[in-house]
């Protein structure tokens, strides 16, 4: 029976060979190779044509790889730390409820990502939204005559904090969906049984409930620190480009004046090596749970 | 288990398409591209052999175009425009380097064009289907990227200088000196590229601006570091500078003249100057690429394009100055018509240079593959 439907799949799959499979193979291909050494392609021995040059290079960039998976990290905590409670609170409270906070998580990935990222710059601008409300209110007023400051606006747009802001508003529904998914569908009776047998609430939390959802916080993890650790745009526009992340390394290879394809090629391979090593080391958190698939 | 796979799996599928829907958002218009008028993508494969359905591709930069010159174009020749858009020269390279794009027209700078006519990718045009090439000023012709005139018929042209908000600075700005001085410290935006940021630098020092010289480049790259280390700059931006230099956020900011026009039209507090030391002029010319399959069509859209109707239009649209004699003569008196009251004679000396301004100014060549990789070297150290 199983069987018999397994051509359903073929649509698919080849969907991920052509999409995901054949451009990691170029990924891989361009990363061992160099435009000098493609150029003589035919006229050398192929095993002088794939080379570890690109890699060589790779050493002056380890601050920025650095910085990369730095404030990716602190996202990815921000993100849990603020998504937990709110998937837990959500999965406790009555079905409207439910509702009306899936509504209001879903609701701004209807708006597109450019633009959401766009209303931030206008509210954390020198002059912008935020800065000017506490003019109004009078906070820089109070500031300055209390400390003797010449203070006009809080620096906060072309900084890390607001990178980190930027990918904590961008991806914390993907924290927040997997981790609701999982609390509301634990077992009750486990819950019971817990109490039961003199667990008070904390303990329940601590001993059932967290390790229980460890598979929703995993996946949430992974998709909320994947796409932090490579995003460019949010840099570019709310970080000010003061500081290069991967992302902007790898772009600056392709689209920067010296087009190198191989060198952008390399460095997102490595990128996507270190990724995967952290997924499966925090793979190893969850061992003896149920686990997610990861990636 | 079943459903917690079946769940996740369901999530990275959704993470998949919204981290392919940002990709494509991130690479802003350079992958993405909208057709411009009734017709549908799909005609940008399809050759011309037919005959039956003329068409033309075209790739410029975005807000480059008075858009009605689009549908009037395809009403009076019948042939459909497909009008595309990339965001930098850069990009627009290496999507061409990538193969995956078939444009018969592209609208690339001095610099660029000369690195696209070294790498065999643009023909030579038929002059004799453009008679409106005649109109362009002499000045504009001849130019180190195309000295022989055979690929190119100027677009626009302008020059780079640097922005700044007379409400938050003390005295006009005439030099380079202050990108690099305490004065304005944390209130200056640097332009995000390599070569102009590092550009403004060799003005300043004194060097040519298309030296190949490592030392100098070196120089002034250090320079700009040694600023950016004592916190000069608030930040890097190109785009962005429309919305920090409008709203007030930053006092000072390096761009383009035309688009200076554009922020001076939303906030009047904004100045502009080209800085004694010298800057960039640049011009913006029209070429067809070897690749392109709608030839005559191609011809036809930059004849009409440089005719002098079009050239007031684009130049009341998008406030780039035109190369065509005539519209740059005529420009002062068609505004007048249209808006009913006279064009500033400072902003048109500042979308039009006088000559004495471009006197002092150059234009950037091809730099050659070692000299590019060493800017791209030295602009990824700038962001370490």
């Amino acid at each position: 029976m199983k069987n018999k439907i397994a051509w359903l799949s073929a649509p698919y799959v080849l969907w991920m060979a052509l999409v995901v499979v054949a451009p990691i193979i170029m990924v891989v291909f361009y990363a061992f190779t160099t435009a000098e050494g493609l150029a003589q392609w035919g006229e050398i021995p192929i095993t002088e044509i794939f080379t570890l040059d690109n890699f060589a290079r790779m050493g002056t960039y380890t601050v920025i790889f650095a910085r990369s998976f730095q404030l990716a990290l602190v996202a990815t905590i921000v993100c849990l730390l603020l998504g937990y409670p709110l998937a837990y609170v959500m999965a406790k409270e009555g079905p409207g409820f439910q509702r009306m906070a899936m509504v209001l998580i879903m609701l701004p990935m209807w708006v597109n990502f450019l633009l959401r990222t766009y209303a931030w710059m206008a509210i954390l601008e020198n002059n912008g939204i935020l800065n000017n409300f506490f003019e109004a209110i009078g906070l820089f007023d109070l500031i300055n005559r209390i400390f003797g400051t010449d203070l006009t606006y809080f620096r906060m747009i072309r900084t890390q904090g607001a990178v980190v802001l930027g990918m904590v508003y961008n991806y914390l529904p993907f924290m927040v969906l997997p981790i609701y998914s999982v609390i509301i569908k634990l077992d009750h009776s486990l819950l019971e049984a817990a109490r039961d047998l003199g667990a008070n609430s904390a303990q329940v939390f601590r001993k059932v409930i967290f390790p229980l959802s460890l598979p929703g916080v995993l996946s949430g993890v992974t998709m909320v620190f994947v796409p932090s650790v490579s995003t460019f745009a949010i840099s570019r526009m709310l970080g000010g480009n003061n500081q290069m992340l991967l992302g902007n390394l790898i772009e600056q290879q392709f689209l920067g004046g010296a087009y190198n394809p191989y060198l952008g090629s390399a460095i997102a391979l490595v990128m996507m090596i270190i990724v995967i090593v952290c997924m499966v080391v925090m793979n190893h958190f969850g061992e003896g749970e149920e686990q997610a698939v990861m990636l | 288990m079943k459903k917690i796979t079946a769940l996740t799996l369901a999530c990275s599928l959704a993470l998949g398409l919204f981290l392919s829907g940002c990709a494509m958002e991130e690479s802003t218009s350079g992958s993405m591209s909208f057709t411009a008028g009734s017709g549908s993508t799909a005609g940008n494969n399809s050759s011309s052999t037919t005959g039956s359905k003329r068409e033309v591709n075209v790739c410029s930069w975005g807000e480059y175009i008075d858009e009605s010159l689009i549908d009037k174009f395809e009403q009076e020749t019948g042939i459909k425009v497909n009008y595309n858009t990339a965001p930098s020269n850069e990009e627009l390279y290496s999507l061409l380097q990538s193969g995956g794009v078939n444009y018969d027209v592209i609208v690339p700078s001095d610099y660029m064009i000369a690195r696209l006519i070294s790498e065999d990718m643009l023909q030579p045009l038929d002059y004799s289907k453009i008679p409106n090439y005649e109109k362009i000023d002499e000045q504009y012709k001849g130019l180190s990227f195309d000295p022989n005139n055979e690929y190119t018929v100027p677009y626009t042209w302008g020059t780079l200088g640097i922005i700044y908000n007379t409400t938050m600075v003390d005295e006009p700005i005439t030099s380079w000196e202050v990108m690099f001085s305490d004065e304005y410290a944390g209130n200056i935006l640097l332009i995000d590229n390599s070569r102009d940021a590092f550009g403004m630098a060799l003005y300043y020092l004194g060097y040519d601006v298309n030296t190949t010289d490592e030392a100098q480049i070196r120089e002034a790259a250090q320079l700009v570091a040694d600023a950016k280390a004592r916190g000069v700059y608030d930040g890097q931006g190109m785009d962005e500078v429309f919305q920090i230099m409008e709203g007030g956020n930053l006092a000072i900011a390096t761009y383009y003249a035309g688009d200076f026009l554009s922020m001076h039209e939303n906030n009047p507090d904004l100045a502009f100057c080209v800085p004694e030391e010298g800057s960039n002029w640049f011009v913006d010319a029209m070429c067809i690429l070897k690749s392109a399959k709608n030839v005559d069509e191609a011809h036809e859209w930059i004849n009409f394009i440089a005719s002098t109707e079009s050239n007031l239009a684009n130049m009341d649209y998008i406030w780039y100055a035109s190369p065509n004699a005539e519209a740059l003569e005529q420009y002062p008196a068609y505004y007048e018509e249209t808006y009913g009251e006279p064009l500033d004679q400072e902003l048109y000396e500042i979308m039009a240079a006088p000559k004495d301004v471009l006197a002092r100014c150059s234009m950037y060549e091809n730099l050659p593959a070692e000299t590019l990789a060493l800017y791209n070297d030295l602009w990824i150290e700038l962001g370490i």
